[in-house]
């Protein structure tokens, strides 16, 4: 670690306000590590960052937290609101608490980590990101995914994948209903190995790859079938 | 889009700055919906007698009528005059004073009527109402606050939330309601008044209908769900409880939080961030189809 590392900078947001705070990180080289403190619940904290930043928030953040992020790694020490990380495209995401609804949706990559539970559409029209709830899922969770990866380690809610694409599901606890056209699929060796890497990836050492069910497309609804019967 | 926010104390002390409490719930919504803003406060029981939130056109005079009323019913009194709007206080049952306003100054809203509840609400920004209606400075036992940003209908007091439509009773919303047409001739027929063409109005006196008929709040929010169409974050008061309930597919964001000393639902969680303690509060998303209630019987004393 070289000293510039060492050095965290701090912004209190309740003092400079959100678009200062917002610009400071910006304008952060790569490497730098920020405070963000008294964040209140703010929308559209630490969106748009493009360098490889440290982020740590010390509070709840608002809506579209750490949208459109790249590269950089954002922690959340508290609770986010409605789409965190929506299209991030490289970076983490860590949110100690629980998220609000479409958390990374439509994310391209980079990883989103959950402490607490996910509400309604987590990962909705996924798009090649990682998805870890240590908690529960919310209803549509999956809707329309296309891929990447949704690791849930409490229960999943109704509809779980419903219209799903190629994207992979893996639930270690009960699911209340799967959505359209998304079945349970065998965990086959490389699944265990990538749930594996996931939950490592995530920090997770107290649940194990063959807990999981794994969760994905059934493909029925890629062509239209007139076989299937009149509209 | 419209803001909502409630606040139920469990404590004195936040009972007794409650209108502080919420009114700074309130501005933090305030880019939620410019059009009028509302506050219902829960205070100052005075059963056996009524308090009436009353709305007149302008020039309305408030001590004419309070006069009126005093004759009419032993006595009467004028709780708060803020010109567009009173709060009176009578000596009878509030139906009985329904029937007397209707006869003698048909030209007057009534808008709230019960033991506790105050209602306030008027055209413009969260700020001018919790000012200009002294909001800040009442006590109460808990409040429902609304923000409106225009969709169902006009950009006027009697179109602004809370809606009150029973005594005691009064619901805020977010979202919006596609069955409130047929609903509203069917409650109208049960003897249900209403006094504007609003969707939210609609499940205002929905759930007035359904606690008349013996329903509790958890029952007629259960009930809510079968029967509204549409997409909804509720926020209810009645005179001893609060409960928050959102559609099954939870289009309207919502954020529940809990401590020792209040419990607190808002669109969103910066309105809450405002409240004392609310950094180590217990928070949630309040799931959809799942009513949640409160009530006071089960705070302890």
């Amino acid at each position: 670690m070289s000293a510039v590392q060492a050095t965290v900078c701090e912004l209190d947001l309740r003092a400079l306000g959100l678009r200062a705070v917002n610009y400071a990180l910006h304008q952060g080289r790569a490497g730098t590590a920020f405070e963000v403190l008294n964040p209140d619940g703010v929308h559209a904290l630490a969106a748009g960052l493009t360098s490889e930043l440290a982020v740590d928030v010390r509070g709840h953040a608002g809506y579209y937290c750490a949208g459109m992020n790249q590269h950089a790694t954002v922690r959340v020490r508290g609770n986010a609101g409605v789409g965190v990380g929506e299209n991030m495209m490289s970076g983490r995401i860590e949110v100690h608490g629980s998220v609000g609804q479409s958390a990374a949706a439509s994310a391209h990559g980079g990883m989103l980590v959950v402490g607490g539970d996910a509400a309604a559409r987590c990962g909705i029209s996924l798009k090649g990101a990682n998805i870890v709830v240590r908690g529960s899922v919310g209803h549509s969770s999956a809707f329309m995914a296309q891929t990447g990866r949704l690791v849930v380690l409490g229960d999943a809610g109704a509809g779980l994948g419903d219209s799903i694409y190629e994207a992979r599901l893996y639930v270690r606890g009960s699911v209340a209903d799967r959505g359209a056209d998304c079945i349970e699929k065998p965990m086959r060796d490389e699944h265990v190995r990538e749930l594996t890497e996931l939950l490592t990836a995530a920090g997770i050492t107290d649940a194990a790859a063959t807990e999981f069910r794994r969760f994905g497309s059934a493909r029925t609804l890629y062509h239209w079938q007139p076989s299937r019967g009149t509209i | 889009m419209c803001g909502i926010a409630g606040l139920f104390a469990k404590s004195a002390e936040i009972e007794r700055a409650l209108g502080a409490h919420l009114g700074s719930m309130l501005e933090q919504l305030g880019e939620r919906g410019p059009d009028s803003a509302g506050v219902a406060l829960f205070r100052d029981r005075v059963a056996p007698a009524s308090k009436l939130s009353l709305l007149g056109p302008d020039g309305t005079d408030w001590v004419r009528l309070a006069a009126g009323a005093g004759d009419a019913f032993g006595t009467a009194s004028i709780v708060c005059d803020h010109g567009d709007h009173v709060v009176l206080r009578i000596d009878s049952d509030a139906g009985a004073a329904r029937i007397w306003l209707s006869e003698h100054h048909p030209e007057v809203v009534v808008i709230a009527s019960g033991h506790a509840i105050e209602l306030h609400k008027r055209v413009g920004s969260p700020a001018a109402l919790l000012d200009g209606c002294r909001v800040r400075s009442q006590d109460a036992t808990h409040g429902l606050g609304h923000t409106r940003m225009a969709t169902e209908s006009r950009v006027m007091t009697a179109g602004s939330h809370p809606f009150s439509t029973g005594e005691d009773l009064c619901l805020v919303h977010n979202g919006s309601l596609s069955n409130h047409n047929r609903l509203r001739r069917e409650l109208r027929r049960q003897g249900v008044r209403f006094a504007t063409e609003n969707d939210s109005e609609v499940a205002a006196g929905y759930l007035m209908w359904r606690l008349r008929d013996g329903s509790n709040l958890a029952q007629a929010l259960e009930a809510a769900l079968d029967d509204l169409d549409g997409f909804f974050t509720f926020a209810v008061g009645t005179r001893d409880g609060f409960a928050v309930l959102r559609d099954p597919i939870a289009c309207k964001p919502a954020v529940l939080a809990e401590t020792d000393n209040w419990v607190a639902m808002a669109s969103e969680y910066r309105a809450i961030a405002v409240l004392p303690g609310a950094a180590d509060a217990e928070m949630w998303e309040p799931e959809p189809a799942r009513v949640y209630t409160w009530s006071r019987g089960a705070v302890p004393a």
